[in-house]
């Protein structure tokens, strides 16, 4: 790799890693990280489609709570540079990127635990009303996590081009490259089953079995099972008699009515 | 008496950009707060002119907090209407400020999580991942511009309608109508998770069960795939993901279920189980 495309990916990577712990542009999602790192290293091509393949897998990865997502930034910046600069087809690309996940969520914990420092100097400086302290203090902490990105990617970059990936990836035989193939097919479950669980709504739950089945034995297209799940959803709404409580009201009213007329009997 | 002291349109502004780097300084101790502190500067610095009260407004804007990021806007507004009161001579002490953050964020994250979490980021993540495998640059613009729009919008208007309705729309939060849309959102949520399972989802097991030639003399392969397949095509899909959920439910780490995954393939196409 040149100086300049060693410089421009890892600006890259510090713009994915802010995008990672703000959650705000989703710079950090697999389709716009591996797609920016086309586009500097000059193969937009190669980083839309490893973007898309990683995306699938990414689908359930996210910020609930206090719980973490394991690390899209980290991994889509590797998968992308390993896939135009290290030569690699993109399915091992993409099985390489999931330890590299699991080892920027490490690195997350890390600099997370890191800004409680940075949470202690603020309270100092609420104490003495000093704004522009506070504000240093909350960029630090954004800047430290760029870095816990940009630095692994550096490293990275500087042996991409070369034989020492490449080489190491050769390495693996056969039956592990195609098994870990096998496993892209079907691993993408587990954040369907996270995104699934998310919605924890068990009454809703044949909403999720139409979709399966009308998927299952028709040719629709994305576009039109959302169109599709949309006008159920709102159907649904329409009809609920839990969103129609006026309704309900009136007829109980009628009951009692009713039973006076009994017992006047 | 002097003039009422409200926010102007440039604060608004101002508030909205910080708030748009509210989880810069996340941590494990108080999360969000730096970020929610950094968002409210611009108010504090409008309605409060001695230092004290400066310092006392910072303090109270560095407690814990933790939501929704986009969302957390509409907080933020009821915030800042408080504030307003509050320093305009309202009987509004720490402890209602801290009670309508606090009271606010557990509820509105469980709004926003689902809708944006669960169902606007994935579904849109996978129309564009659709687009993108074909190499067709419209799939990252599409997710990215589309998922964009939706957050601009609703930090935009989350904080508007927050500093207008102040404390209103705590009572809001009983009406049904947030509920219709969570309940909504859910519904197109997984009827499109149930679809991708099915279309996005390949496993294949071409272990032979029975192979015969036929009164035409063709062979015949009849493996558990096309057995499988016959009954309902994704059944395993289906029940993977099933499992999945389970173990989650279990807390059991994804990281693991993932790697053990990875496992299942090495060893199913080592075994000539799957291909």
């Amino acid at each position: 790799m040149t100086t300049l495309e060693i410089i421009l990916v890892t600006l890259v990577a510090a713009i994915c890693g802010m995008g990672s712990v703000l959650d705000e542009r989703q710079t950090h999602r697999p389709l716009v990280a591996c797609t920016l790192i086309g586009l500097v290293l000059g193969d937009l091509q190669s980083g839309v489609i490893v973007g898309g393949m990683l995306e699938m897998l990414a689908l359930g990865w996210m910020n609930v709570g206090a719980a973490m997502a394991p690390d899209a930034a980290l991994a889509s910046v590797i998968a992308a540079i390993l896939v135009i600069k290290g030569n690699q087809d993109k399915a091992t690309a993409i099985a390489v990127a999931i330890p590299v996940a699991a080892a920027g969520q490490v690195l997350t914990i890390f600099v997370r635990t890191l800004t409680i420092f940075l949470q202690h100097k603020a309270d100092d400086y609420a104490e003495q009303a000093n704004f522009r302290g506070i504000e240093i203090c909350h960029f630090a902490g954004l800047s430290l996590q760029a870095l816990r990105v940009a630095i692994p990617t550096f490293f990275v970059a500087l042996v991409a081009g070369t034989d020492t990936v490449t080489a190491a990836l050769n390495a693996i035989p056969e039956v592990v490259t195609r098994g870990l193939q096998i496993a892209g097919g079907f691993i993408v479950v587990v954040g369907y089953a996270m995104v699934i669980n998310m919605m924890r709504a068990g009454a809703l739950m044949p909403f999720f079995f139409m979709g399966f089945v009308i998927a299952s034995f028709s040719n629709y297209n994305l576009v039109g099972l959302g169109f599709l799940g949309a006008c159920l959803a709102l159907i649904y709404i329409q009809l609920n008699p839990q969103f129609n409580k006026a309704a309900g009201q009136v007829g109980s009213v009628k009951r009692e009515l009713a039973d006076d007329e009994l017992e006047g009997l | 008496m002097s003039e009422k002291k409200q926010l102007t349109a440039r604060d608004i502004r101002s508030t909205y950009w910080r708030s748009t780097f509210l989880l810069g300084s996340f941590n494990f101790e108080r999360m969000q707060s730096m970020g929610f502190c950094v968002s409210m500067i611009p108010a504090i610095k409008r309605l409060y002119s001695n230092k004290e009260d400066q310092a006392a407004a910072l303090k109270r804007h560095l407690e814990f907090f933790n939501t929704q990021p986009w969302i957390g806007s509409a907080i933020m507004g009821v915030t800042a209407a408080m504030e307003q009161e509050r320093a305009n001579g309202a009987d509004i002490d720490d402890a209602a400020i801290s009670g309508v953050k606090v009271g606010l964020m557990g509820p509105l994250a469980g709004v926003g999580d689902p809708i944006f979490w669960g169902t606007l980021r994935p579904v849109l993540a996978a129309l564009g991942a659709g687009l993108a495998i074909s190499g067709s640059l419209l799939g990252p613009l599409l997710f990215f511009i589309g998922i964009n729009i939706f957050r601009a919008l609703t930090r935009w208007y989350g904080f508007k309608y927050g500093y207008a309705k102040g404390t209103e729309i705590v009572s809001e939060m009983g009406g049904g109508r947030l509920q219709k849309v969570t309940q909504g959102a859910s519904i197109l949520g997984l009827f499109v998770m149930g679809s991708l399972v099915s279309k996005w989802t390949s496993i294949n097991i071409p272990l032979e069960l029975s192979r015969y030639k036929n009164a035409m003399g063709e062979e015949v392969v009849t493996t558990v795939q096309s057995v499988l397949d016959q009954l309902l095509p994704g059944l395993m899909a289906l029940l993977l993901t099933f499992v999945c959920m389970w173990l989650l439910r279990k807390k059991v780490n994804a990281m693991y279920i993932i790697f053990a995954l990875f496992g299942v393939g090495i060893l199913g196409y080592w075994l000539g189980i799957l291909a």
